[in-house]
């Protein structure tokens, strides 16, 4: 669960990006976050994923503080997420079940935990057979279903994806959209940021609008723009 | 999940991240091999020269002559207490007989001398010291020893030997210092290239919940295989350049004063310090150079 609670956030060079933001998200719940550049997308996520601190207010992630907590927690508390982003952010170096292995390695999990968890995750994402390639030799919509491979594959509470769909062809977007609504049918929470109309409108979830670092609306079942 | 990271795991991801990202790899091995080399060569002609120094000083001596009053036996008598004083390493029993053929060698033509009766001469010793700097007390020292008539010393030459000696250690150690500080600047910017190129890496680790010593450790691993890779190649290069130098010298023609010491007696050492630098150098290198990523 997220809880943001009056959350002001200014950065070091002056820039006001978060205005008093309150935003609740319930465990199983699939929420959209709109809004054009510069609106305060990023920074929310940046405070959930604890990149950034907030200037003001109290917020908690998945029973984490992060507004005062100690940094050895982050860790932790990052563990309850997965995080996916537009440029996958794959290891080029390592092959795709490298790509997997090194995340649950680094939570802890043993080689015999890795061998049985990777092929499960893997045929969740429609990667079977995948698992010796570099990402250089998958197709964009196959790199980025190995990022929702590896931020699922630690089990986590909650799914955080920022424009997962921004560099891939529609056909593409809404394949990545139907396994993301898979995996929140199996009980992950999923944060997606985007500002594809189309993408929204279509599948009818909560639609969380921001603007000038204002939450604008709030709506389940919602549309872009309201 | 119970936490099992281990030793044997950072180190095979160490290991395997040596030859992944191989060019850098061997840019670091190679600056360490240059650092190392430079360092090297500059010890070894300082502890050369160090090890002529000590054997011109091991020839320097002073002259301690007996009074004329006593017997040969007394004379002889006085050896075990000259031996016996402070910063004495060696004294040797001179006759007076053995002084005048010292004496008349290279001065056979010379016909007024062929008739210089033994007489003249006086039994002496001949001393040697331990520590030169010290050379002014010991010939006090020895002075003092009733049956010591008169003593004969170049104090300049062992005062120069003393000197040359500082001014060249001083030089040495400055210039040996320098390079180190020169040599970590350089290695600790290396690895900090190498572990730039590859801060999306660990910005990944991180976001994915990785703990700072989970992204450290196996750089702290490829940072020791790199130094000891390093102080291994550097160790064979600068035996062969050594080897390579004692063979010039060797053939040189008026060389035959220079006494260089053979590497096979240095080698452990030599490998040793390698070793434990390459080690220092490597370990510390990339935990400096990774720590201003681990912020994220």
């Amino acid at each position: 669960m997220i809880r943001l609670i009056d959350i002001y956030k200014e950065y070091d060079n002056g820039t006001k990006a978060l205005k008093g933001v309150n935003l609740r998200i319930d465990d199983g719940e699939f929420v959209f976050l709109v809004g054009p550049s510069g609106s305060g997308k990023s920074t929310i996520i940046k405070l959930i994923t604890g990149e950034v601190y907030p200037t003001a207010g109290r917020m908690m992630v998945n029973g984490f503080s992060p507004d005062n907590m100690r940094a050895s927690q982050i860790p932790l508390m990052r563990r309850t997420l997965g995080v996916i982003f537009q440029d996958f952010r794959l290891i080029e170096k390592k092959t795709v079940w490298e790509n997997l292995s090194f995340v649950m390695r680094a939570v802890g999990c043993s080689g015999r935990e890795t061998r049985r968890r990777i092929p499960y995750v893997l045929k969740l994402v429609g990667l079977e057979g995948k698992e010796n390639h570099f990402p250089n030799e998958l197709s964009g919509g196959e790199q980025q279903r190995v990022a929702i491979a590896r931020a699922l594959v630690n089990n986590p509470s909650m799914i955080i994806a920022d424009e997962p769909t921004g560099n891939l062809d529609p056909q593409r977007s809404y394949e990545i959209m139907d396994l993301l609504k898979r995996i929140n049918e199996l009980g992950t929470t999923v944060l997606m940021v985007t500002h594809e109309r189309d993408l929204v409108d279509r599948f009818g979830k909560r639609v969380v609008a921001i603007e000038d670092g204002k939450i604008i609306s709030d709506e389940t079942g919602g549309y872009y723009n309201g | 999940m119970a936490k099992r990271i281990n030793t044997g795991y950072y180190f095979s991801e160490g290991f395997h991240n040596v030859f992944s990202h191989g060019l850098m790899s061997f840019a670091a091995v190679c600056m360490i091999v240059a650092c190392l080399l430079i360092m090297g060569t500059f010890t070894l002609v300082a502890v050369n020269m160090e090890h002529m120094l000590g054997e011109l000083e091991r020839e320097n001596e002073f002259i301690a002559y007996i009074d004329e009053s006593y017997t040969r036996q007394q004379a002889q008598g006085l050896e075990s207490k000259l031996a016996e004083l402070e910063n004495v390493a060696e004294v040797t029993f001179v006759t007076k007989e053995e002084a005048q053929q010292s004496y008349l060698q290279g001065r056979e033509e010379v016909e007024l001398l062929k008739e210089l009766p033994a007489t003249v001469f006086r039994d002496r010793y001949r001393i040697h010291v331990e520590d030169i700097r010290d050379i002014s007390a010991t010939v006090d020292r020895v002075k003092a020893v009733p049956g010591v008539a008169k003593i004969t010393v170049a104090l300049e030459i062992a005062q120069g030997f003393v000197l040359v000696r500082n001014i060249a250690m001083g030089v040495a150690l400055v210039l040996i210092a320098m390079l180190m500080v020169i040599s970590l600047f350089i290695i600790s910017n290396t690895i900090k290239l190498a572990t730039f190129y590859r801060r999306e890496e660990i910005a990944i680790m991180k976001m994915c919940g990785a703990t700072n010593s989970f992204v450290r450790w196996p750089f702290v691993y490829e940072g020791m295989l790199l130094g000891i890779a390093g102080a291994v190649v550097a160790f064979f290069l600068q035996w062969g350049v050594y080897q390579l130098v004692c063979g010039f010298i060797d053939r040189s023609a008026g060389m035959g004063l220079v006494v260089i010491i053979p590497f096979a007696a240095m080698a452990t050492r030599i490998f040793t310090t390698f070793l434990v630098s390459g080690f220092v150098i490597g370990v510390g290198g990339s935990t400096m150079a990774i720590r201003k990523f681990l912020q994220v």
